[in-house]
């Protein structure tokens, strides 16, 4: 059957980028003309640490398919210990989301420095793929927000 | 219960606590309410303790600090976690309370001798804490009926932390162990479930939730002046707009906020008048902890390192979750 491309699932896809090292990082992705599917909306924030469990939370509700959180490697934050704090509190979210029956696919955490575009670009054609295998996010989206 | 009564007498009188924070006899025997006393006649009229006094008192002593005086608070073994816990968070004072540990035998849930077909109970022996608590004697309207002890028991109270208070000026009345399951054991089991289980699972348990924010309000850990769930801002906040969601949302980020902090004291699901079993997501996180970040309980030491505001270099990564999990 051939595929109706207006009826064509496209992932609403939430990225979380740390402003000192993922933002750079897809910035660079950016500069270098790396593709990247433009289903992924990024939001930046000051560090990874920033990022509160209600805002995954958030993000699905709004209808979001997927969520990730890209931060420094570890021992490079620019806040020196933010991401190993983010690193507990979303391993533990994660888990939760799991446990009340959310595919653990939707969830990711990935580490990106300022000189990994390609990195970049990897992990979101990598994510954005994993989206599309599982689908529309029927789970957790709120409905009255859906149009 | 008279000894509890007679030493609270002699130290309110004497001038060493300004006030005796216990439990009040309800309009049933089966209901006694947490209650503030500040004369002598009242405590000989009112206090109560007996094996239906399961609300943990840690948390009134919030507000009890701030007020002039000491106050006497009567701590289970189980709830001077949650007053530990508090004094490590600089919430309480520990100046201003003079802790009477009392023993306890297993608290009931006046729901589970109903589930046991016992209807139109007008009264329960056998729960006081000089009874042996091996054996329940109700008085209904069709005659009595006898029950065995163990079987009106909290759930908490049958995964006990043990009898032992973690912090006291004195103890008194004596303590019966209950524990007698893992409380790990109903987590490991919708672990093991299919996504669609789970989800099925915990659909069917969180849609009975009307939002009453009794889980929120009974919790010790939970005492943020200012609530997310009180802002305007979050659609959380209205009940009205409460959808399957929602309810989800609530009930991850309750769980999130006392993450660490959570003494398992099951309060949350003691209150729930819909029987919601909401100490499953604290004890998830609690299982998470202690298999990620190495055995933690929260109120058993004062100057351990909490799991969350804590971190190692070598902690494992996010993507263990997937590893672990078996959906």
């Amino acid at each position: 059957m051939p595929m109706n491309n207006d009826t064509e699932f496209r992932p609403k896809i939430v990225a979380f980028c740390c402003n000192w090292c993922s933002y750079a990082g897809a910035d660079l992705a950016g500069s270098s003309r790396l593709a990247y599917p433009a289903d992924v909306k990024i939001i930046r924030v000051p560090c990874s640490c920033r990022v509160n469990p209600m805002f995954i939370l958030r993000a699905f509700e709004k209808g979001a398919d997927g969520v990730i959180m890209c931060g420094c490697h570890p021992g490079d934050c620019h806040y020196t210990s933010g991401n190993f704090y983010a690193r507990r509190r979303m391993t533990l979210l994660f888990s939760m989301l799991d446990y009340i029956g959310v595919e653990n696919g939707r969830t990711r955490v990935e580490w990106v420095s300022a000189a990994e575009g390609v990195k970049f670009s990897q992990t979101m054609n990598e994510f954005v793929a994993k989206i599309h295998s599982l689908g529309k996010n029927v789970r957790l989206e709120d409905l009255r927000c859906k149009n | 219960m008279q000894e509890l009564i007679n030493r609270a007498k002699q130290l309110l009188s004497d001038g060493t606590v300004a006030r005796v924070l216990g439990w009040k006899a309800g309009d049933m025997t089966y209901n006694p309410e947490p209650a503030f006393f500040d004369n002598v006649k009242d405590l000989e009229e009112h206090f109560v303790y007996n094996g239906f006094c399961g609300a943990n008192l840690s948390k009134y002593m919030i507000e009890a600090s701030k007020l002039e005086g000491k106050t006497l608070v009567c701590l289970k073994p189980c709830d001077t976690y949650s007053f530990q816990q508090l004094l490590k968070e600089h919430r309480v004072d520990r100046e201003k309370a003079y802790i009477i540990g009392v023993g306890c035998k297993g608290k009931l849930n006046i729901e589970n001798i109903r589930k046991a077909g016992i209807k139109g109970i007008l009264s329960v022996s056998g729960a006081e804490l000089s009874d042996a608590c091996d054996q329940l004697t109700i008085t209904t309207l069709y005659g009595d009926k006898s029950l065995p002890y163990a079987d009106a028991m909290l759930e908490r109270c049958s995964v006990c932390k043990g009898k032992e208070h973690k912090i006291y000026d004195e103890l008194l009345g004596d303590s019966k162990e209950t524990k007698s399951a893992d409380r790990f054991a109903e987590v490991e089991r919708i672990e093991n479930m299919s996504a669609e289980e789970k989800f099925a699972f915990f659909q069917s348990q969180l849609s009975k939730c009307i939002r009453c924010n009794a889980c929120r309000n009974v919790c010790p850990a939970c005492s943020c002046r200012k609530c997310v769930f009180d802002s305007t801002k979050f659609d959380s906040s209205q009940k009205a707009n409460a959808d399957s969601f929602e309810e989800k949302m609530f009930h991850i980020i309750r769980a999130f906020h006392v993450a660490g902090r959570c003494t398992d004291c099951g309060e949350c699901s003691r209150v729930c008048p819909q029987g919601i079993p909401l100490h499953l997501f604290n004890r998830k996180f609690i299982k998470d902890i202690n298999e990620l970040y190495g055995e933690y309980q929260a109120g058993a030491d004062i100057e351990a390192k909490a799991p969350l505001t804590s971190y190692v270099f070598e902690d494992v990564e996010p993507s263990v979750v997937a590893q672990r999990s078996r959906s």
